[in-house]
């Protein structure tokens, strides 16, 4: 079972505090991403947790038990390294075991198990290989059925898709989503990319340089972000943020609309603007459109057989029941 | 980019240096081969007549050339013995965050930069001398019997002293292996529950190996040619105690004026040295694939 409550954890290196105190539950079987910009403490959270790195302060707990002070691998939890950190010199059924061979299981029984695995991750047919001989995603596959055969009370992931192309990334991330829907175990998974979030999640749980912005499910964050940071960084293409006079009419220092609740129009509209460059993805277009409510272009979504000009003139209609309304310290205004 | 005329010019332009090296390498050899089978000592002048394979019997049946092969062989394997196990040990204890790293870094490789001579010099006289060495005092203090290094063990003593000289060499190389170990591997057998003994065992030296390898291989080269440390300590001695190959060819020719049995023991050192190198290739060339 994993069941990770973390209780006013707090990590400095030195005398920069990259954590301050930080409190978060995180239930049995629950499959949460930790995702952030660069440099936002989701990696060091992630190995606070694994116990690679000391809390200078707080206390995790996984199960009920404290596990504070007790060393990563007494811990119950398994981790797939951004780099998988494959022992190059050993075969992949050598990697698989490992964990296994130092927790002293005899023979019969690592076999047992690695096969099990090998055949959950479609590994059979390389264990003899080394993993220099493997591809990117086939090594990701090993990283994984290394943590899976330690039977772990939580897997952790920190950023394992980031070394991927993007075709392999799509199908690793449909793996990993299968994979914990079978074994139901936690997992925590650390990740910059905002698509892996929203896709895969049960629980995002957002980071900004150590803080917890907010936590809930993919929906929530989407239609009611708590802040500005949150609706920026949730959503692809981002969410129109726009300040100055046209936010104060609503009574806002800021207001949000995401690029699909728009309305594109010829003839009329709330904002005047001049279309500029146009992405076409064929399911979707959109259009970055130049309006005087703001300095930065608006981002409108439509459907993909919408084509307008370059420089041609429309007009914007935000769908009111959609806006996002934001105060002075970028907060969420019900 | 190699095209045909591009080849032929590279070897074109690289012919001059390739003769050269050639010529340096051929002449002495070929000199030393005719040497070997001439009976030719500078204290009996006159003619050089062929004798074909004799100087060579008499070289080989010396009782001292066994001695000498034994010494070799132990010389070179206890500097390996030593440097590797130190230099592994330097590398782990080097790769370690600490205060004033560079300049510990620094003072460890500093050995290297002086010369065989004044090395061997240093410690004979300095440290290893029974009377006023260092050793020697210190074993005067707490009362036991100072040992009489170039005397009583005089190999051991010049296998310390190589050892000393030939330590930066193999931490150095370690070292720099050890830095390009993936800290995530370390990190991840320690979460797969390997404790320190087996994550260096299973994980640092598997990395370690070919560098490894590479450290034994050049040594060895260098170590069959241990001569300046043995001339200014021992001086063989005593007898033939810590006479090797090298400095066994050295008595043939230049102590007994006998150059063609110096020049035939020459012949046979340089047939042991590329027998050693084949096998060490082989060796690394297996290593090198995996």
């Amino acid at each position: 079972m994993g069941r990770i409550i973390l209780d006013k954890v707090t990590k400095s290196f030195g005398e920069v505090e990259v954590i301050p105190p930080l409190d978060l539950e995180i239930d049995d079987g629950e499959f949460v991403v930790f995702v952030g910009p660069s440099g936002c403490g989701k990696s060091t959270l992630l190995r606070l947790i694994a116990g690679l790195e000391d809390v200078s302060g707080g206390h995790i707990s996984i199960d009920g038990k404290d596990a504070t002070e007790i060393p990563p691998a007494k811990r119950g939890l398994a981790m797939v390294f951004q780099s998988y950190a494959l022992y190059p010199h050993m075969s992949v059924r050598k990697n698989i075991a490992f964990p296994l061979r130092m927790a002293g299981l005899d023979k019969a029984e690592q076999e047992k198990r690695v096969m099990q695995a090998a055949e959950v991750l479609n590994l059979t047919d390389y264990l003899d290989r080394r993993p220099g001989q493997l591809s990117g995603g086939q090594r990701q596959r090993v990283a994984i059925g290394r943590a899976i055969v330690r039977e772990p009370a939580a897997f952790l992931f920190d950023e394992p898709l980031s070394n991927l192309d993007a075709a392999l990334r799509v199908g690793m991330r449909l793996e990993i989503s299968e994979l914990h829907k079978r074994l139901a175990t936690t997992m925590i998974y650390v990740t910059h990319d905002q698509v892996e979030a929203m896709t895969m999640a049960d629980k995002i749980v957002v980071l900004q340089a150590g803080v917890i912005e907010q936590v809930g499910s993919p929906l929530e964050l989407y239609q009611r972000p708590r802040n500005t940071f949150v609706a920026g960084f949730i959503g692809s293409p981002k969410m129109n943020l726009i300040g100055g006079a046209e936010a104060e009419k609503m009574g806002a220092a800021t207001i949000g609309i995401r690029p699909e609740h728009i309305e594109i129009s010829d003839t009329e509209g709330t904002w005047k603007g001049r279309v500029g460059v146009s992405e076409h993805l064929g399911s979707d277009t959109f259009f970055h459109v130049q309006t005087e409510a703001s300095p930065e272009p608006i981002t409108v979504r439509t459907t993909g057989e919408k084509a307008l000009e370059y420089g041609q003139d429309v007009f914007l209609t935000p769908r009111p029941e959609h806006l996002h309304r934001f105060d002075a310290a970028g907060l969420r205004i019900e | 980019m190699a095209t045909k005329a591009s080849r032929a010019a590279a070897r074109l332009m690289i012919s001059p240096a390739v003769l050269l090296l050639l010529g340096w390498m051929i002449v002495p050899l070929a000199l030393t081969l005719y040497f070997s089978f001439l009976r030719y000592n500078l204290i009996t002048p006159g003619a050089h007549p062929f004798v074909g394979w004799e100087n060579y019997y008499w070289f080989v049946t010396d009782p001292s050339f066994k001695v000498a092969m034994v010494n070799t062989l132990q010389l070179v394997g206890g500097v390996l013995l030593i440097t590797v196990v130190g230099g592994v040990i330097f590398a782990l204890l080097l790769d370690l965050p600490m205060f004033g790293q560079g300049i510990i870094r620094i003072m460890v490789i500093a050995p290297f930069f002086v010369m065989p001579t004044v090395s061997a010099l240093v410690w004979k006289n300095m440290l290893m001398n029974p009377v006023n060495g260092i050793f020697g005092q210190i074993a005067k203090a707490f009362g036991f019997q100072p040992i009489d290094f170039m005397g009583q063990i005089p190999l051991l003593s010049i296998i310390l002293i190589v050892s000393w000289q030939w330590l930066p060499f193999a931490t150095l190389i370690l070292f720099t292996a050890m830095q390009s170990l993936d800290r995530e591997q370390l990190e991840a057998a320690e979460m797969d529950g390997a404790r320190w003994p087996s994550r260096f065992i299973y994980i640092v030296l598997p990395h370690l190996s070919r560098a490894i390898t590479v450290v034994i291989l050049i040594q060895t080269i260098f170590l069959l040619s241990v001569f300046a440390e043995i001339l200014v300590t021992t001086n063989g001695g005593p007898g033939t105690a810590s006479t090797n190959l090298t400095y066994l060819i050295y008595v043939s020719s230049l102590l007994q004026f006998d150059v063609g049995m110096g020049s035939a023991g020459g012949v046979i050192a340089i047939i042991l040295a590329n027998i050693v190198a084949i096998f060490l290739m082989r060796m690394i060339g297996k290593n090198l694939d995996a």
